[in-house]
């Protein structure tokens, strides 16, 4: 399986001097980073720190000016997002990427639909679909009925549409863009159940986030960005969220 | 079934809706559906002739027409486009597809049984296929605003129209003009073609929107254009073939007046992207996208036809017509917007 170098043989994902240069804007410099199955790793910055920019990178919407990027020990180049879907990287996006005028399953399986074959046509296999999202949502811990348009949905249960999505084609890693911005008080409690279901399956997750609370509350480790450097990677039983703000405001240089 | 539902994680906040907003009930086709069977029966008590065999074959001829280029419509609205261009590609595709009749008939293909007619309704298809696919190419690779895209190929249309028919009728001509004639303005069944035609169409469309991987990116790409391209859909290919679809639908229905008419004007089917258009929106296709289907635009179309058929049996003035279709499209959008408001 992984056949990294060295002592990380659990390394899922590896960034060795990433920089990312917007004409003469550095929005990424030099970052190394390394994330290890089952790792919930949070990423703190300030808008503009470059959190963007370096999970665009990681999910395949641009390449890095310098830099690699090792997922599994291999070296790879992302052109599109779906190269990256194809290794194992799943991305939860800010908005979700969910359709409201089709089902839940519909949107679980979107660009992937399961189908059979009648003759020479290729019917879509609702039955199954529906039955695997049902088992997805149930994995998930979520009450969400596959055949519900997503319209009627609430936020958490939205939340557990996108995610359940990742859970189609067994991730590596996911990718979450600020997955409890939107959402009330009590759903953001699901949406962390959800992220700890992940982490228990030996999935990485990467939870990108403002929120102070909701990364202390399910994170292993901390990463900060300001101004597209790496200021702290550590613990998050080593730090504390007053090192944290210091971090991100520039008060405390790197920690 | 790995599911074990435990623990205090529960939405005990959304429950099921009622009855009457759920499912086939809860859509402006079922609404639009009620009123047309009110409105048809209305009619038929009050103009005794409606319910005539004659009049019915003859209603149910000019209403598949529009509803057949409504179909193809409705799939460009599912996808949150528009297609202006509809009425000009029938015009296009009738006079050319009746000129290459013609002059077929003076070469050797006259020899070969059918080959002309057959010939000249592929190319005029092939015409609408065109005039889609620019269409669509330019609105998805290019980006442009499918409303100014599709205004510039109506004109382009029409205009090519007059400058090859030079103002002057089509009519088909051949050694095979009557089997022509008979695929076009037929019976089947004591059914005329049309309407046959137009059923078929309807039944495959609705298999394909609801049972094919296309027709459910058909539906996503008006939900969310953007979740579809981040999930992996060919958003660009689909969006492509429903120009083409509908540009087709067009040029089809453009063919099948030429035969019931016997010729093919220059001003045929002139102002129809209206009618159609109307159509498709009266029988619940959102011009925000994401939503419609064969059954509203069949029935948005009858539902216009029965109203003029209706006024011209009353004997009363048809220009009316218009001023009744206009009310219904707002009543229709007007009904649909108060149930959601109130769902909300």
């Amino acid at each position: 399986m992984a056949h990294a170098s060295g002592a990380e043989s659990a390394a899922v994902l590896q960034l060795e001097g990433v920089s990312k240069d917007f004409g003469a804007i550095r929005a990424l410099s030099e970052i190394d980073l390394v994330v290890n199955a089952g790792d919930v790793v949070g990423l703190m910055g300030d808008n503009g720190a470059g959190k963007s920019t370096l999970v665009k990178i990681i999910a395949g919407n641009f390449h890095p000016t310098h830099g690699k990027i090792r997922f599994d020990g291999q070296e790879h180049r992302f052109d599109r997002p779906l190269d990256a879907r194809s290794v194992g990287i799943e991305v939860v996006y800010q908005d979700l990427a969910l359709s409201n005028n089709v089902s839940a399953a519909a949107n679980v399986f979107l660009g992937r639909e399961l189908t059979r074959r009648v003759g020479p046509f290729r019917f879509l296999d609702h039955r199954g679909m529906n039955a695997r999202a049902l088992e997805l949502f149930g994995e998930l811990k979520s009450e969400t009925r596959p055949k519900d348009l997503v319209k009627s949905m609430s936020g958490g249960q939205r939340q557990a549409v996108a995610i359940a999505r990742t859970r189609l084609s067994n991730a590596k890693l996911i990718l979450m863009d600020e997955p409890t911005a939107a959402i009330s008080v009590r759903q953001v409690a699901e949406v962390l159940d959800l992220i700890r279901r992940l982490r228990d399956q030996g999935v990485a997750v990467m939870l990108i986030s403002h929120r102070m609370p909701d990364v202390f509350a399910v994170c292993d480790r901390v990463i900060v960005l300001r101004r597209g450097h790496k200021r702290a990677d550590k613990p998050i039983n080593q730090s504390s969220p007053e090192e944290v703000t210091a971090l991100i405001t520039g008060a405390l240089e790197s920690a | 079934m790995t599911q074990n539902v435990a623990g205090p994680l529960s939405f005990s906040n959304v429950g099921r809706d009622r009855w009457w907003k759920r499912g086939a009930f809860a859509s402006q086709t079922a609404y639009v559906a009620i009123a047309f069977v009110l409105i048809t029966v209305l009619v038929s008590i009050f103009a005794h002739n409606f319910l005539s065999t004659g009049n019915l074959l003859n209603t149910s001829k000019n209403f598949s027409y529009i509803a057949i280029v409504a179909l193809g419509s409705t799939l460009v609205i599912i996808t949150g486009g528009i297609d202006l261009s509809v009425g000009s590609v029938m015009a296009l595709v009738a006079v050319m597809t009746a000129m290459l009749m013609k002059t077929f008939a003076t070469t050797w293909l006259a020899g070969i049984p059918y080959a002309g007619i057959t010939l000249a309704v592929v190319c005029g298809l092939g015409v609408a296929a065109l005039a889609g696919l620019v269409n669509g190419l330019l609105i998805s690779k290019i980006r442009l605003s499918p409303f100014v895209t599709t205004l510039g190929m109506l004109s382009i249309c029409r205009g090519m129209t007059y400058v090859i028919t030079q103002g002057r009728g089509q009519a088909p001509a051949g050694p095979q003009v009557d089997t022509f004639y008979a695929l076009t303005d037929g019976k089947l069944f004591g059914l005329p073609v049309p309407l046959i035609y137009l059923l078929v169409l309807a039944a495959i469309m609705g298999v394909a929107l609801r049972h094919s991987r296309w027709g459910r990116w058909v539906f996503v790409l008006g939900g969310n254009e953007k979740a579809a391209q981040l999930t992996g859909v060919p958003v660009d290919r689909v969006k492509i073939s429903v120009y083409v679809l509908c540009a087709l639908s067009a040029g089809f229905a453009g063919i099948l007046i030429t035969g019931w008419l016997g010729s093919a004007p220059a001003n045929l089917a002139t102002g129809y992207e209206l009618k159609i258009i109307a159509a498709s929106v009266i029988g619940g296709a959102d011009l925000a996208g994401g939503v419609g289907g064969p059954v509203g635009a069949v029935i948005g179309s009858a539902l216009i036809e029965v109203i003029r058929n209706g006024l011209a049996l009353f004997g009363a003035d048809t220009y009316w017509e218009q001023v009744f279709v206009g009310t219904i499209i707002i009543l229709a959008v007007l009904v649909d917007h108060i149930r959601t408001r109130e769902a909300e």
